[in-house]
This record gives structure tokens, C-alpha cells and sequence, in this order.
């Protein structure tokens, strides 16, 4: 078994186990502990063994294996990573493994929980390693429909509804990606070549410009409606809100970067003059919608919502500098999908934990929690300010590479735009450091909060797995954004 | 033509010896023995349908009435094996006809002559033995439906299924004598040669797709579709949404491609209309049922909508995509009624409100209900998936890409509606929800077979591979 696979095959081993063996919770998070912990081992051995194969193979992609799949369609099971898929790799490890800690004590159906958690996060690993559209595309759909009974059962509030959803937004949207793959295929032989699904043999392909013009957009939305694309990301206040926390956590974390990753990978790589025709719209739709989400965010009452629209508001972020095609500002694109994955993971667990306690989660209904638990209040004045983007924490490295690239394009259209969605980094902070204040500090709001227990050993394992990427690409990001440059580079040859 | 020519009808003449052996069984067994009949005509079918997976040869008998060749073998085998999986399924039911009105063996009669007369309507090579073949198919079924005779929904939708199926075999027959008014001949061979696109051809092809699209449920001609399967037992609106169905899609695809080849031009704007028609009559429908045979049925006029896409790639590739997706079709919609049919035994409760809660009672049985569901709706891993996949590629190699968006639109439709049941008996509870209980053995059997198509006919790409290489066997 190569290196990869085994990030797939790991899950499907623990969702039999789980299956077949576990009786009770106790077993049953002890299960995906040990084997989520296992595939977290696996992810840092991973990042080491790239650097090390990185050194000797200048493939785009490395530890590429290929098998045969359905003949008739030249479907294959193709598989390699580059520095991007490596590190979005970890991230869903790492937060995997810290959703599973947060879930230590949940009680209804243990077992069904981690199994359908599990048996999602396989889909994201098979996603992030395929290198062929087709397998890709399995993986995709994998990875949402979990989804579904994971918010309607575990959920908060209007789960039924709002599972319906966004299951239905997100699997309508994996509908229409699917007629822009089938477009890709079918136009891959447009050199005179056999029809293919592989991603690096269509890419040597020249796709007429009259059917990028056509499959772009189909394939852009289909991946951005995960990547909460406005007017697309409706699905995902009311998603995030009624999910559990786990859910919420590994949704926002690493789920809604697979838009991000499928547009870079598939789409601009693929179609790129489709890309450049189009960029002006989808960019003007993504500015927007980093204004729109952090105006959201200030709005809201809810903190599940004031994080959920603060998503949408940085995700738009990312699809804003993919669609900017330099390399400063793709750099500073991934890295803000992997910040943004550690911090509203945080946050969302930071929230479970103050709702766990306090049975609300009305910013009006708290106050003063930082008295009564210090550990949970001081890490979550640390996430609000790594969110907002205070120098020393990923926020600040990933928002700084993105703004400096986008304003480095010569074109005046792009630069007032970055100048506009500039301006979101204020609002950011009017909403972060005002539910910060107001939650944490200040008299205590409630005189039953008196009581409320401390954290956990499993919660605090949790929290701390997320903060330590975070300083680490906060403190040293020149080697993460050294070898995602590299990365990036065939990928932007190809548009420009 | 000698004796061993005969043995190209291996698969009829299994059925009929197994129809003879179960005469024989009726006549000479006593009151205490009728029961045996059960494990007797099951035993007897599995071996058939373990013979179909021996190779045979292809060829024609009797002047090229009957053809017989790969991909119809193949089909039929996997209609035998679906007639197996869903006959172990009503085998508990049956017990009871047995105890209190004495005619289990009758309906094993029916549905074998019924599944005969697919397979002759099939292989059929020309257009007398392809009615024929229709009527072998049709007749018993409309005895099958009213085979809970004291229910009136039971008669009321046998009467239905006898009057509008007589209609649409008068219309097909119409349809047949224009053409042979046109042609002056009832061969498909032959008449693929002659057939011009003249006005009189284009309207006996019309009346003649009527009578088909009676028999696939497809819209316009959908509306005895959902009263029948109610009124049906579940086990037998089962066979009408699987087996007659997929072999009617068989016989119109084969007809398509070859008699009706002339016609493309003509054929291609009817299906491209009904195809759309078809799915979202299907889904939209669907969305309102409360019934869960009635949902099926919705549903299952939906995916005859899919079905079709695959003609419109004249060649191969729609031969094989419409096969894998039949065969595909036939294990998912199988372990759904299968559920239903398990449910309603135990419980009578045949209604999506009555599940609620029911993976809290039964998780098994709602697991394997999702399962078909979900690959009813097309999401993989399952079989669905690959087979919804495979039959848009089908159309887009033409470049319907339109059509298949449409149809894109129309699978999220779909999946609301599958959720609407995998929330009821997931996301809710329920202190009326339906108690535990252990299906019987049969029942049992039935439902893993069902679960194993749907499970490994996606993943496991030789079986797709296979359909592939023989899809051309009937187009030369």
C-alpha cells in the first residue's frame, strides 16, 4: 500500500471497525481516537516525506501512482501530492483529530456519529490526493453527503431544515460541476488525442475557447458553492449554526476549502482562458462577498452566526486572490485557507464549549465568562485576534501576502477592488473585538455562570492541537509559503 | 436447423420446465406439501439463473423470429437474477396464500410466464414475436396485481392495468401494421433496410412508441403507473417497476438502434421531449406522496426519464450505459421495495410518516433503505452513481449537454425527495416508531443480494467493462 492510499484506506478501516466492534461510546471514541490519531501521524510523516522527495523528484506531483479504474472511460484511480494537497492533508487531519476530542462526551448514537464524521473525512482525503477528475469528482461527493445526517441528527435548532439545505445547495452545485467535468472530458481529445479525465493530460491539451467560455463557470460554481461563493453561501450561516460542533468545526475548517482547492486545481488550471475571460465577474462576486459576510457578521446576535458569516467573509477572501492569478496572491490564498481552517475550527469549538456550559449562545446573554473559565477565554481572545489579523498569528501572514499580491496587479480595476475588500479588515475587527468583549470581559452576566466547570483534559488537548499551527505559520511562515510557491508555479504558467 | 440449435433458447426453455415442474408439483402434491412449493420453485430458478452465467453462443432460430446473443443473454440473466431476489422476497409473504387460500404455486406460474414473455418480447426478431412476447409479459401480471383479491384497491388496479394496457398494446399494434403497411414486412432485419422517413412511418412510429412508453411509464403515458403500484401487492409492483420495465427499455433501446434507425432525426426530438417530461413528472410527483409504493412509483417513472438519456448516443456507448444502468436500477429499486415489503408484512404500515424513528428500531433495515435510496438518487460510492454518471457521459458525447443539465437539475430534485424517507427514519423519533423485529430467512437473503449489487456493481468497474465489450453484439 503506497504512502496515499492509506489516507483513504485508514478511514474506511475505521468506519468497519467502528461498525463491527464498538459497543458504547467509551469504545467508540477510542476507536476514531487511536485512528484518527494514527492518520494525524501519518499527515506530519507526510509533510517530511514530501520534503524529502521533493529534494530529488521535480514532478508537479510526487508520490503519483496510477491504476486502471473503468477502461471504457479511461477512468482512472490516479493519485499524487504537491505542497498544497500536503498541507491541506494536515489541516484535515489535525482538525479531525481535534473535532473527535471536542466530541469526547457526545451522547446519542456515539457510534453513528464518528462512523458518518469518519466516513466524510475519507471523502476529503481521497479528494486532496486525486489526480484525476473523475475519482475526484467520487471523492466530492463523499465528502457532503455525511453531511446530512450528520447536522440532521446531531444538530441544534432548525436541523431538519437546514441540513435539507445544504445538502441540496451543495449537491446541486456537484451537479453542475459534473456537467463541466463531462465538458472538460469531452473536449480533452480537442488535440487530436484520447479522451481523458487525467488532470496533468488534459492540461497539455488546448480546450477551445468557445467551450472553456461555456464549462468555466459550470465548474467554477460548482466548486465555489462550497467555498461560499455569494449569492451561493446562504447554505452555510444556517448550516454551520445548527451543526454540532465537530461538524461545524470540520465543515468550516476543511470542507469549504475543497471549493478553493477544486477551483485552482480544475477549473483555472484547466479552462485558464475560460479563467481569464471571466475573472472580472467572479472577482467583482467575491469582493462582495467578503464585504457582504463581514457586514453579516456584524449583524448578527448569534455566535455560531457572527463565525459562520465571518466564513464566508474570509473563503470569499481566498476565491478573491485565485482569481487575482499571481503568485503572491495565490500563496497568500492557500495559506489563508489553512489559517482560516485552524481558527474557525477554534472558534467553533471555543463556541461549542461556552454553549456546552451556558446553554446560550446570545452574544446579549453572556458576559464576564473569561472570570469563571480562563483557560477557555484566554484562547479565545487569542483566536479573535488571530482572526482579525494580529502579526505574529497565521491570520496576519495569510490576509498581508494576499492584500500585497493582489494590489502588485498593474490593472486599475483589481487595485480599487483590493483597496475595497481592504476595508473588510476593519469590519473584522469591529465584530471580533466586540463579541470578544462583550462575552469575555465585563461583570459576569449571569449569576449562574458561577459554577460553570472547566475545561476538560480532552477539550483543552483539542484546543491546543489547533493553536500550534497557528503560531507556527504566524512566527515561521517564509519555509511554508517558500514550498507552496513551487507548488504553485506550473500552475500558474499555465494562465499566464 | 438440428436439436442442439435449440439450445440458443436455454434460458426459455429453463423458464418453461421450471413452469412444467411446478404444474406437475401443484397436481400431484397433498394439502401438507403445497408449502414445499416455496423452496421448490426458488431452488429451481436459482439453478436457472446460475445456468445463465454459462457463455452461449449467438444466433437466430426458426427463419430469425428468435435472436439470441450476448448482451440479451447477459440481460436476461440479470432479470432472472432480479425475478430471484425479489421472489425470495415475497417468498414469507406467500406463506401466508399458502396456509389460508391454498395458491402460492399460482403466482410462481404468473411471474415465471410473465418473465418468459420478457424474455421472448426481447429476443424477439420480429414484430409478431415481439407481440407476443409483450402479451406473455403483460397478461399475468394483471392477474398478479389483483392477486390480493379481497382488497378493492387490488381489483380496482387490476382493471386499470388490464384496460390501459390493452390500449397501449392496440396502439402498438396499429403502429406495427402501418409499418408493415409501409414495408411489407414484420422482420426487424429486413425492415431496417426499407424503412424511409415518410410521413406514414413517422406516424406508425409514433403509435407504436406509445405502446411502448405504456409499458416504460413514461410521461404522457404514466398515468396508470402510481394506482397500480398501490393497489398491486408490493412484491408485485416491484416486478412492474423492475424487470418489466427494464426490459421493455431494452426492447425500445434495440428497436431504436436498429429498425428505427432511419427515423433518428425524428425519434431523437421525441425522446429528447419525453425524456424531460418524463423526470420532471417523475420527481415532482414524487415530492407529495405520503404512500411509499406510490412515492416508488414517482420515483421509479423518474428514472425511466434517466434511462432514456442513454439514446441519444446511438452506438455502444448508449447500448452500454442504458444495460449497466438497468441492471444497476433493478438491485437498488429492489432493496427499496424489499424494505417496504419487509415493513408492511411485519407492521401493514406502508406510509413515510410510519418510519419515523425507525433506525432507532430497526438501524439494518433502514441502513440497507438508505442505501437504495441513495443510490437511487446516484451518490457514490453506490451503484447509482457510476450508472446516472455513466449515462450522462452518454449523452454528452453528443454534445446534449443541455439535456444532461436538465437532468443534473433534475437527480438534486430526486435527492430531496429520498432524503424526505432517510429523514424519517434517521433524523427523527418517534414512540410509535415500528418495534423491532427479525425478518424472516428468505426476506433476509433477499435484501443482502439486494445490498451487494448496490454496493459492489459501481466500485467493481469489470462488470460496466464487460456489458461494454459485448454492447455492440446486437447492432450488426
Amino acid at each position: 500500500m503506497d504512502i496515499l492510499s492509506l489516507f483513504v484506506v485508514v478511514p474506511v478501516l475505521i468506519v468497519l471497525a467502528l461498525s463491527f466492534f464498538a459497543k458504547d461510546l467509551k469504545q467508540a471514541r477510542l476507536i476514531s481516537v487511536v485512528g484518527m490519531g494514527i492518520q494525524f501521524a501519518m499527515s506530519i510523516n507526510l509533510i517530511f516525506a514530501y520534503l524529502k522527495e521533493r529534494a530529488v523528484n521535480t514532478g508537479i506531483m510526487v508520490f503519483t501512482k496510477d491504476v486502471v479504474w473503468y477502461e471504457t472511460f479511461n477512468i482512472h484511480y490516479s493519485i499524487g501530492v504537491d505542497a498544497i494537497s500536503v498541507v491541506m492533508i494536515a489541516l484535515t487531519a489535525v482538525v479531525l483529530l481535534a473535532g473527535i476530542f471536542i466530541s469526547w462526551k457526545i451522547d446519542d448514537l456515539p457510534k453513528e456519529f464518528f462512523i458518518s464524521l469518519i466516513a466524510l473525512s475519507s471523502g476529503v482525503f481521497g479528494f486532496f490526493i486525486s489526480t484525476d477528475l473523475f475519482t475526484m469528482f467520487v471523492f466530492y461527493e463523499i465528502a457532503v453527503i455525511p453531511m446530512y445526517l450528520l447536522i440532521g441528527i446531531w444538530g441544534s435548532g432548525p436541523k431538519e431544515h437546514s441540513a435539507m439545505k445544504l445538502t441540496l445547495m451543495l449537491m446541486g452545485a456537484s451537479a453542475v460541476l459534473s456537467v463541466g467535468i463531462l465538458g472538460i472530458y469531452f473536449n480533452s481529445n480537442a488535440d487530436g488525442g484520447a479522451l481523458t479525465f487525467n488532470i496533468f493530460e488534459i492540461a497539455q491539451v488546448n480546450i477551445p475557447e468557445a467551450a472553456q467560455n461555456i464549462f468555466f463557470p459550470l465548474t467554477f460554481i460548482g466548486f465555489a458553492v462550497i467555498g461560499a461563493l455569494f449569492p451561493f453561501h446562504t447554505w452555510s450561516p444556517s448550516g454551520h449554526a445548527s451543526a454540532p460542533t465537530a461538524v461545524s468545526m470540520l465543515h468550516a475548517g476543511v470542507l469549504m476549502k475543497l471549493g478553493g482547492y477544486g477551483v485552482f486545481r480544475i477549473a483555472m488550471y484547466l479552462l485558464p482562458v475560460g479563467a481569464l475571460n471571466w475573472s472580472d465577474f467572479f472577482l467583482v462576486l467575491a469582493a462582495f462577498g467578503v464585504i457582504y459576510g463581514a457586514f453579516g457578521a456584524i449583524m448578527q446576535k448569534d455566535l455560531k452566526y457572527v463565525n459562520a458569516y465571518a466564513s464566508v467573509s474570509h473563503l470569499s477572501l481566498v476565491l478573491f486572490a485565485l482569481l487575482m492569478y499571481n503568485k503572491t496572491a495565490w500563496t497568500g490564498a492557500i495559506i489563508q485557507s489553512l489559517s482560516h481552517g485552524l481558527l474557525t475550527a477554534m472558534f467553533f469549538a471555543l463556541i461549542g464549549m461556552v454553549y456546552g456550559r451556558t446553554h446560550t449562545r446570545e452574544i446579549t446573554k453572556l458576559g464576564g465568562i473569561m472570570k469563571v473559565l480562563p483557560f477557555i477565554g484566554a484562547i479565545y481572545v487569542i483566536t479573535g485576534l488571530a482572526y482579525l489579523g494580529l502579526p505574529g498569528f497565521s491570520g496576519f501572514v495569510a490576509e498581508m501576502t494576499i492584500f500585497v499580491g493582489a494590489f502588485q496587479h498593474p490593472d486599475m480595476f483589481r487595485r480599487i477592488l483590493t483597496i475595497v475588500v481592504v476595508s473588510s479588515i476593519v469590519v473584522t475587527a469591529v465584530y471580533i473585538l466586540r463579541m470578544v468583549g462583550k462575552i469575555m470581559m465585563g461583570p459576569l452576566s449571569n449569576e449562574e455562570y458561577k459554577d460553570l466547570p472547566k475545561a476538560t483534559w480532552f477539550e483543552k488537548t483539542g484546543l491546543i492541537l489547533l493553536l500550534i499551527p497557528v503560531v507556527m505559520i504566524g512566527v515561521l511562515p517564509l519555509g511554508l509559503s517558500e514550498m507552496l510557491k513551487e507548488s504553485i508555479q506550473p500552475f500558474l504558467e499555465r494562465l499566464l | 436447423m438440428n436439436l442442439e440449435s435449440f439450445l440458443l433458447m436455454r434460458s426459455e426453455i429453463g423458464l418453461l420446465a421450471i413452469l412444467i415442474l411446478l404444474i406437475i408439483f401443484e397436481i400431484f402434491s397433498n394439502k401438507k406439501q403445497k408449502a414445499a412449493v416455496i423452496p421448490f420453485a426458488l431452488v429451481l430458478l436459482a439453478i436457472n439463473t446460475a445456468l445463465g452465467f454459462l457463455p452461449l453462443a449467438s444466433g437466430e432460430l426458426f427463419g430469425g423470429m428468435f435472436k439470441t446473443n450476448a448482451l440479451l443473454y447477459f440481460f436476461k440473466t440479470t432479470l432472472s437474477l432480479g425475478v430471484l431476489i425479489l421472489l425470495l422476497q415475497s417468498a414469507d409473504w406467500l406463506k401466508e396464500k399458502v396456509v389460508d387460500e391454498n395458491k402460492a404455486s399460482e403466482f410462481f406460474m404468473l411471474i415465471i410466464s410473465s418473465l418468459l414473455g420478457t424474455y421472448f418480447m426481447i429476443s424477439a426478431g420480429d414484430f409478431l414475436m415481439f407481440y407476443l412476447g409483450l402479451e406473455l409479459a403483460t397478461l399475468p401480471v394483471a392477474a398478479l396485481v389483483a392477486y390480493d383479491t379481497y382488497k378493492r384497491v387490488s381489483a380496482e388496479g387490476a382493471v386499470k392495468y388490464i384496460l390501459s394496457s390493452a390500449l397501449a398494446s392496440g396502439a402498438a399494434l396499429f403502429g406495427i401494421s402501418l409499418l408493415y403497411a409501409t414495408t411489407g414486412t414484420i422482420y426487424f432485419d429486413s425492415m431496417a433496410e426499407i424503412l424511409t422517413s415518410s410521413n406514414l412511418s413517422i406516424l406508425a412510429f409514433v403509435f407504436f412508441f406509445s405502446g411502448l412508453a405504456f409499458k416504460i411509464s413514461l410521461a404522457p403515458f404514466h398515468f396508470w403507473t402510481a394506482d397500480v403500484y398501490e393497489g398491486a401487492p408490493i412484491n408485485v409492483a416491484s416486478y412492474l417497476s423492475v424487470i418489466s420495465k427494464g426490459a421493455a427499455a431494452l426492447i425500445l433501446m434495440i428497436l431504436l438502434f436498429t429498425v428505427f434507425k432511419p427515423l433518428i432525426e425524428v425519434w431523437h426530438k421525441i425522446i429528447y421531449i419525453v425524456i424531460i417530461a418524463t423526470m420532471f413528472i417523475g420527481n415532482l410527483f414524487a415530492i407529495r406522496q405520503q404512500n411509499l409504493k406510490r412515492f416508488l412509483a414517482y420515483s421509479s417513472i423518474a428514472q425511466a426519464g434517466f434511462i432514456l438519456l442513454g439514446l441519444m448516443s446511438v452506438d455502444n456507448l448508449g447500448t452500454a450505459t442504458i444495460v449497466y444502468f438497468v441492471a444497476v436500477y433493478i438491485f437498488s429499486n429492489l432493496g427499496a421495495f424489499g424494505v417496504v415489503q419487509a415493513i408492511s408484512s411485519f407492521s401493514n404500515k406502508e406510509n413515510i410518516n410510519d418510519y419515523e424513528g425507525l433506525y432507532r428500531t430497526n438501524p439494518k433495515l433502514s441502513l440497507l433503505m438508505m442505501l437504495a435510496l441513495f443510490s437511487l438518487a446516484g451518490i457514490p460510492p453506490l451503484a447509482g452513481f457510476f450508472g446516472k454518471f455513466f449515462l450522462y457521459t452518454a449523452a454528452a458525447s453528443q454534445g446534449y449537454y443541455i439535456l444532461v443539465f436538465i437532468a443534473v437539475v433534475n437527480a438534486t430534485i430526486s435527492l430531496y425527495y429520498y432524503l424526505l424517507v432517510v429523514r424519517a427514519m434517521f433524523l427523527r423519533q418517534s414512540d410509535t416508531a415500528i418495534p423491532y423485529f427479525r425478518s424472516p430467512v428468505y426476506m433476509r437473503l433477499g435484501l443482502i443480494l439486494a445490498a451487494i449489487g448496490i454496493l459492489v456493481a459501481g466500485v467493481y468497474s469489470p462488470i460496466y467493462d464487460y456489458i461494454f465489450s459485448i454492447s455492440n453484439t446486437f447492432l450488426n
